[in-house]
């Protein structure tokens, strides 16, 4: 392994279709060893492969001879960015480096995915990951086959896949292209994960210009496996045999991971839609169905996922986990293009395929296993022993007798190149830090806080987003327990016991443009809130990296510190970083993203049952006791506040406190055991006020508060997003019990008000807001925007119906975002479509949100 | 009683069609859809899902599947079925019930809580709810809406075959807000929402879904003491 600084120019843009260089082997047959090793000085187009000179020369210095075409490819492949991390590996390794003792991890960083062992027979494994620069060449394939390649990491740790959850960020959203984009996306993720029958249970979904030529598309999924059922993806055992499992070979995704997620956006984008895969959901059931009754049978050696850079990656990484050689002859794998070159084979990224490894013995049984399930399965290869002098075997790979491919796996898996990239802090960051949000002018009357709640309520990202998530199957498989608007998605794992777990996913790139540092560990802190406040204990994380061209000096600041913020976060937490993923080149042109860190937390729980969802419960007598939990200061830089009031973005985030953090986590998981506590919802974009309006939204139970005494203005405590905060409701005749908690962990707890039958949000001496017109305005947006109302109206043959897609406009143009006469004009339109039968959603219709929350037995 | 269960590639809430089975206190059997023997069920379940992929059209393929030759026959015999979602679209590509399910109206999938009127109690499994009886049980479809030609729909109805209409708001633009039918004799139903996602009140909306198979088993027990007194069908 080498550490070379890194100091060449942006890599050059030819907008090239990856397979026009990929096909282009000598006529009258494939590029040999033979051949290679007679022909020393024909040119080789590395740099369209995304490989620089000097990683081309090693390449020759490894071989001791120029590499055949399909060599250089997976070269090319494995030694890109996405699958080498050769700029981030040496910051990464912070997250073991800082590693809390004492976890439950099984498996860490360097395996498909974390595994979390959860009681003394049952572990979960989970991981994010990022399928961006894909979902924005063809926005549906793009998302489906994110989920996909997510779902089958889970699976190869030997686990039943059994839920997903998706942040997405998007750029503005009334720009055109976003009209283009999230649809797709969302039917992407849906038309894949319904299909797979995972339930969806959570994510984000952000809006932003920064996003605009480059949305986030990142997917997570989680899975349960009996801890002795984990599975490695070591080609142990000399002679053992080598099976492909799955959907057939295509011409799909060629050069995904080196092209399309490695290198910058330009001009040619639309040209790449070749490299993006094509997903069928329908294999991939059938693929999860066949490995885990493989798994329960002991009949896998050992597996691996064929995702990213397809057969080279599973090739040469299981081969090099193991230290043994391979044997494989390409012409045995199922294509469905019989013209396809070994390049292409070993290149293809077509989903929904498993590489296993098996003992000969059991081969006629894993092949009678893939029938029953009407799943392709050949043997295409076979484990060959390490060098007689204890030196790693090599990977042979021929085709119709040709050799293609002899190379040390190790070389192309393990020994990539690493960088240590020079870094720089932005040049703009003290100006932007300069300019502070706390200085913006504000709403002081009641009449104008009102207004700024609606404005707020209703702006594209703290909108309903029931638009997209009605859109996924949330029950599929009877265990979820809360799902999405709730702050984190509960499973449960064991129908006996109760034991389950919680999950939610945060980030926030406004707050990491202005100090990546404290950008993820806000991240980290809100995700673990998020847990936190259902009453789960806080225990693993995983997490995606979404950055601009590592090429960039500033760009591997950002990374730099972002790293840093998370790693030493985790370390104070005692919650582990088990895995994740980077993703880098996230900008069109000259200009990145946002540094967007995206942090998933796990939790768990010993019973399910306590969970504290995040409504106000149906008010009986006096209505509940609320409290605030935490302290609010005057902290409104990178707030939504800003953000929507002023298009503003500038000063320094919201300090973090992760000891406050952690105390907050430990009350609540008492509260929840003693049940002190009927709701909890965490406070973070949009502040009081948000948490206010969605926890008397979601079981239409209205409020009546005074916000407290202690100096603040009533603006700063609407709106400030200070960290460390949570809402909870507390039934009468707790809350004596519920103070001294919190006194005992140091918690401070202001009784805000009670909650009300009578629907109606009611801040003392501010304003009153019936709950009708707080869910009008919070759900009329996306509709409006994507389609829902409008085009319910227009069926209807009623154009004055129809919502004005022209109506909202987007901070990016530094308008009001959504004017509340906007957000009510397009809610008119959907009282009269609903008189004529046609869905939507009113307060009367909301009996009961769903999955959880304790529900009318006798209905 | 046995309740039988069949799995196709590509079912999805079979293993919660089975859970809701067995919390109405039904014994459940898997049934494999390469497998033609019923093992002597006394009811079977077709859950919901993307069998084969929805190739072709939903519904489409499952309906040549071994376990389906017989399962024709034996609804078709009296034994009693229900077809959730998948399972709704299979029985009518099978005949078995009248119409189809076609893409949803507003071309989305759609999962949401919803408000359902049973109209019909007559059949296998209704007859435990009472009439006009209003539930709230998730849908959860991107083909679900119903649609026959005006006389099939108009037979339906003066036959008193519309099992549950959807009310508060028709999620797929179904014709007459129908969302389960009954053949003529009432042991086969097809319902679009799903009842098996609403029988705990740790994850559903309601404990709504459990009278379909909880009227199953009353059926059951009556007819087989029926049977005991040497009576028929």
């Amino acid at each position: 392994m080498t550490t070379q600084p890194d100091t060449s120019a942006a890599p050059k843009q030819t907008g090239f279709a990856a397979t026009d260089v990929l096909v282009n082997e000598f006529d009258g047959g494939p590029d040999t060893v033979q051949r290679a090793a007679g022909t020393p000085e024909e040119l080789q187009p590395h740099t369209e492969l995304g490989l620089k000179d000097d990683e081309y020369e090693r390449i020759r210095q490894i071989l001791g001879r120029r590499p055949t075409a399909s060599e250089l490819a997976m070269y090319s492949i494995m030694w890109s960015e996405h699958c080498s991390y050769k700029s981030s590996k040496v910051h990464l390794r912070q997250f073991g480096d800082k590693a809390p003792r004492g976890t439950r991890m099984l498996a860490g960083i360097g395996e498909n995915a974390g595994v979390v062992q959860i009681s003394d027979d049952l572990a979960v494994t989970f991981k994010v990951e990022s399928h961006n620069h894909p979902s924005f060449v063809e926005p549906y394939q793009g998302a489906a086959t994110g989920v996909g390649g997510i779902v089958r990491d889970i699976l190869a740790m030997g686990a039943r896949p059994i839920a997903v959850m998706d942040p997405l960020r998007f750029g503005a959203a009334d720009h055109p292209d976003t009209a283009r984009v999230l649809p797709g996306v969302v039917a992407g993720i849906g038309g894949y994960g319904n299909c797979l029958g995972l339930p969806n249970i959570g994510g984000e979904i952000v809006f932003d210009p920064t996003y605009q030529g480059n949305p986030l598309v990142n997917a997570l999924s989680i899975g349960v496996l009996p801890v002795e059922r984990l599975q490695h993806k070591e080609a142990a055992g000399v002679g053992n045999i080598v099976v492909l499992l799955g959907a057939r070979t295509g011409r799909d995704g060629i050069g995904g991971v080196s092209v399309l997620a490695s290198a910058t956006f330009d001009e040619g984008a639309e040209q790449r839609r070749p490299s993006v895969q094509v997903g069928d959901p329908f294999m991939e059931k059938l693929l999860i169905e066949s490995c885990l009754e493989l798994y329960d049978a002991g009949l896998v050696a050992g597996i691996q996922d064929l995702g990213g850079a397809g057969l080279t990656c599973a090739l040469t990484e299981t081969a090099a986990a193991a230290g043994t050689g391979m044997r494989v002859w390409l012409e045995r794998v199922p294509l469905r293009e019989a013209s396809m070159s070994p390049t292409e084979i070993l290149a293809s990224e077509s989903q929904e395929r498993m590489l296993l490894i098996v003992t000969p013995d059991n081969l006629e049984r894993v092949l009678s296993v893939a029938e029953k399930w009407g799943v392709w399965a050949t043997a295409i290869g076979e484990v060959t022993p390490s060098g007689e002098d204890g030196s790693p075997g090599r990977l042979v790979i021929t085709w119709n007798d040709h050799v293609v491919v002899d190379v040390p796996p190790g070389s192309l898996a393990d020994d990539g190149p690493v960088y240590a990239r020079p870094i720089r802090e932005p040049a703009d960051l003290i100006l932007l830090q300069a300019d502070k949000a706390e200085t913006l002018p504000r709403p002081s009357t009641g009449d104008e806080l009102r207004e700024t709640v609606l404005r707020m309520i209703s702006s594209p990202n703290l909108c309903d987003k029931t638009w997209v998530t009605e859109q996924y199957d949330r029950y599929v498989l009877g265990n979820t327990v809360l799902a999405q608007p709730e702050d984190s998605g509960v499973l449960r794992i064991d129908e006996n016991t109760g034991l389950g777990v919680a999950l939610s996913v945060d980030g926030n790139g406004r707050f990491a443009r202005l100090d990546p540092y404290e950008g993820a560990r806000l991240a980290l802190a809100e995700a673990y809130r998020n847990v936190a406040v259902t009453g789960a204990e806080p225990v693993a994380v995983t997490d995606c990296l979404n950055f601009g061209s590592p090429e960039d000096p500033a760009v591997m600041w950002q990374f730099a510190e972002a790293v840093r913020g998370l790693a030493d976060g985790c370390q104070q937490l005692g919650t582990p970083v088990t895995g994740g993923n980077v993703s880098f080149y996230n900008q069109t042109g000259a200009a990145a993203i946002h540094p967007t860190p995206v942090v998933g937390v796990l939790g768990v729980f010993d019973n399910v049952a306590r969970r504290i969802p995040m409504g106000f419960p149906a008010a009986g007598g006096d209505g509940d006791l609320i409290f605030l939990l935490g302290e609010t200061s005057c902290e409104l830089s990178g707030s939504e506040w800003a953000w929507v009031t002023h298009g503003h973005l500038g000063g320094r985030p919201p300090k973090v406190d992760l000891e406050a953090e952690r105390r907050l986590a430990m009350l609540m998981a008492r509260a929840s055991e003693a049940g002190h506590v009927s709701a909890a919802h965490d406070l973070s974009d949009g502040g009081l006020s948000q948490a206010l309006v969605e926890s008397c939204l979601r079981r239409n139970v209205g409020a009546k508060v005074a916000l407290p005494d202690d100096g603040q203005s009533a603006f700063v405590h609407l709106f400030s997003e200070s960290a460390g905060r949570a809402l909870v409701a507390v039934p009468r005749g707790h809350d004596k019990a519920f103070a001294a908690l919190a006194s005992e962990y140091g918690v401070p707890c202001a009784p805000l008000g009670v909650t009300s039958a009578e629907p109606v949000l009611e801040v003392r001496d501010q304003f009153s807001l019936p709950l009708d017109e707080a869910r009008a305005a919070h759900e009329a947006t996306l509709p409006a925007l994507f389609g829902g109302v409008a085009e319910l109206a227009n069926r209807h043959g009623d154009p004055e119906h129809a919502a004005d897609p022209t109506a909202p406009a987007g901070p990016d143009r530094g308008d009001a975002v959504l004017t509340t006469a906007a957000s009510g004009a397009a809610m008119e339109t959907a009282a009269p479509i609903e008189a004529e039968g046609i869905p939507a959603a009113s307060a009367a219709e909301v009996k009961e949100p769903s999955p959880g929350g304790p529900i009318d037995p006798t209905a | 009683m046995r309740i039988g269960v069949v799995t196709f590639p590509g079912s999805l809430d079979d293993g919660d069609a089975a859970r809701a089975a067995r919390i109405a206190g039904a014994d459940v059997v898997r049934l494999w859809h390469g497998d033609p023997d019923l093992h002597g069920v006394d009811a079977v379940v077709l859950p919901g899902g993307f069998s084969y992929g929805d190739a072709l059209r939903c519904g489409a393929i499952a309906r040549f599947a071994p376990v389906m030759e017989s399962l024709v026959d034996a609804a078709r015999g009296g034994l009693p079925v229900l077809g959730i979602c998948n399972g709704f679209q299979i029985l009518c590509e099978a005949h078995l019930l009248p119409g189809a399910l076609t893409r949803n109206q507003h071309l989305h999938f759609r999962n949401r809580d919803q408000f359902l009127r049973v109209e019909s109690t007559d059949t296998a499994w209704t007859n435990g709810f009472t009439d006009g009886q209003e539930i709230l049980i998730p849908v959860k479809n991107g083909e679900g809406c119903y649609v026959a030609d005006q006389r099939t729909l108009d037979q339906l109805e003066a036959e008193g075959r519309v099992v549950a209409r959807y009310i508060r708001g028709n999620p797929n633009g179904s014709q007459r807000d129908i969302a389960a039918i009954t053949n003529e004799a009432g042991n086969v139903v097809g319902i679009m929402p799903h009842p098996e996602h609403a029988v705990e009140t740790l994850t559903g909306p309601s404990l709504d879904g459990l009278g379909f198979f909880t009227s199953v088993l009353r059926a059951l027990a009556g007819a087989s003491a029926g049977a005991h007194a040497g009576g028929h069908q």
